[in-house]
């Protein structure tokens, strides 16, 4: 059987700069993925590169097998692959609903049927039904990165790419959001969360893969993966000890 | 008496402007694209109803429903064959490309209908007018008002309410985040330039039955719309009716204090609100 998400080879440039070096990943229908790796390793690259915000080959990304790599990215989001971007990207100059109504307006128009609605949304993060009227920049880091969460949601995708969404925020904050991960999965969301903290994206994910300098240098299941093959997936198998 | 006058024949004056700065807030106060063959695409479809009228003797409201759906179809391909090619954070290449397609639209109009001044003949609607109180008040300049008051709504409600204003809205805000909300920018973009083109379709009718046009007039709209914009502040629909007004009401009034003034007087104050209030009357900083 297919996986829902698979990448092959996958290789992605800045210009004369490479970034990914053959990435080889899979994802399983509602599986939790997590990829780790230090600042530069490629993981936002490699985001980018799935959601045909750079120029890939076809046959490098894949869905359900079917080649898909470099397909446009409101496409892909008809594919059923929705990302929360770095950054978190909310629609300035709209309220809360106007930014999730963006989303639920294109998956109806498309006729994309899922399991998310504002209300289960509500639901999930309580806050967001309190701020529906205010306009999304001017709510906290986290509030907003619940927006940008819900907005990728309401597109009801079937696998759910999260680009460090820790960043920034405070640790309670970050545990608010990751609880809430649990509830996405429950819906047949599987999810993809790329991570710094190792700890972090241990605890969220059934399966992780390390990255180094644009190449998969550790793969396994999260529990079953020790802190000293991380270090050395994460650092380099000879990084230096001080 | 003379400025009770004034001030009234300045409202209907902005009525006009209105009509051709409501495309304008779309494009350029919405969309951020500088397009400057607005001016020139309303003498082109003017130029285009008035051959109509001639060659078919259709009077001004049929010229209309010929020319709107003529013009929705102009923006649209004007957004997919030219400025969907230029558009993004840097302003600077969709005024480059603009700018070129404003000096080819007026030398094309010069060579299909040479350099003289036409008119729509309008049958008699253009030279009607009602007594009020010692005020005699244009019929036409009525319409035109009360046209601009209901495309500014339509336009105003679609924005804040349908689907595709909120799409239009949120590919202005982040194109790249749009897409990943699975927007298609490029057609929304589109959509929203044929909206603003056909709105010119209105206005050109309205402005050959009005005064006459000359292929060479497309730059005193085009300010004319880009100050009442800026009064008014981008993003706001509403603004830019109201910075027509402003426009209208001051050239009307420096009209009535000198002649030479009239045209002068709108740029000063569109200067001084530039200098006092860079975001614009209803702008938010």
């Amino acid at each position: 059987m297919n996986p829902l998400l698979s990448t092959h080879g996958l290789v992605a440039r800045y210009g004369d700069f490479q970034a990914l070096y053959g990435v080889d990943i899979k994802v399983g229908a509602g599986e939790a993925v997590a990829l780790i790796g230090a600042n530069g390793a490629g993981k936002s690259t490699f985001l980018r590169s799935i959601m045909g915000l750079l120029p890939v080959t076809p046959e490098m990304v894949r869905i359900d097998g079917k080649p898909v790599g470099g397909t446009p990215t409101d496409r892909m989001v008809q594919h059923g692959v929705a990302i929360v971007p770095e950054g978190r990207r909310l629609f300035k100059g709209m309220t809360v609903e106007d930014n999730l109504r963006v989303a639920i307006d294109r998956a109806e128009h498309l006729g994309r049927k899922g399991g998310w609605t504002l209300e289960r949304l509500y639901g999930l993060f309580p806050i967001l039904r309190e701020k529906a009227k205010t306009q999304a920049q001017s709510l906290s880091g986290g509030q907003q990165q619940m927006v940008s969460i819900g907005r990728a949601l309401l597109c009801q995708p079937r696998i759910l790419l999260c680009d460090e969404i820790s960043l920034g925020l405070a640790p309670r904050v970050i545990r608010e959001i990751y609880a809430a991960l649990p509830g996405v999965r429950e819906q047949g969301t599987a999810v993809v969360v790329v991570e710094q903290d190792v700890g972090l994206a241990q605890d969220a994910s059934d399966r992780l893969y390390c990255l180094l300098e644009g190449r998969v240098t550790l793969s396994g299941r999260s529990d079953g993966v020790s802190r000293e093959q991380i270090a050395d997936a994460y650092f380099g198998a000879h990084h230096a000890v001080a | 008496m003379q400025w009770l006058d004034a001030g009234v024949q300045g409202i209907l004056l902005g009525g006009m402007y209105a009509q051709y700065a409501l495309g304008m807030a779309l494009m350029f106060g919405v969309m951020r694209i500088v397009n400057v063959s607005h001016g020139d695409l309303v003498i082109l479809l003017s130029l285009i109803g008035i051959s109509l009228a001639g060659s078919f003797g259709l009077g001004p409201f049929a010229v209309m429903a010929a020319l709107v759906p003529m013009a929705l179809g102009l923006g649209w391909l004007l957004q997919r064959l030219m400025l969907n090619r230029v558009v993004g954070d840097d302003p600077l290449p969709s005024l480059i490309a603009t700018f070129g397609l404003s000096l080819a639209l007026q030398n094309l109009m010069l060579q299909i209908w040479s350099a003289n001044s036409r008119s729509l003949p309008g049958g008699g609607i253009e030279s009607r007018s009602v007594e009020v109180g010692g005020i005699y008040i244009g019929l036409l300049p009525v319409i035109v008002l009360l046209a601009a008051v209901g495309m500014t709504l339509a336009v105003d409600l679609m924005l804040k309410r349908s689907r595709f204003g909120r799409a239009l809205r949120a590919a202005s805000a982040d194109v790249e985040a749009a897409a990943m909300t699975g927007i298609n920018p490029r057609s929304v973009y589109a959509m929203a330039t044929a909206i603003a083109v056909g709105v010119l379709g209105f206005a050109a009718v309205f402005q050959s039955l009005r005064s006459t046009v000359a292929p060479s007039d497309g730059s005193a709209q085009l300010i004319y719309a880009f100050e009442a914009v800026i009064i008014g502040g981008m993003g706001s629909v509403w603004g830019a009716f109201i910075g027509s007004m402003v426009l209208g009401l001051t050239q009307a009034i420096g009209f009535r204090i000198d002649p030479g003034l009239g045209v002068l007087a709108g740029h000063l104050v569109f200067l001084v609100v530039l200098a006092t209030r860079p975001q614009g009357l209803f702008g938010k900083a």
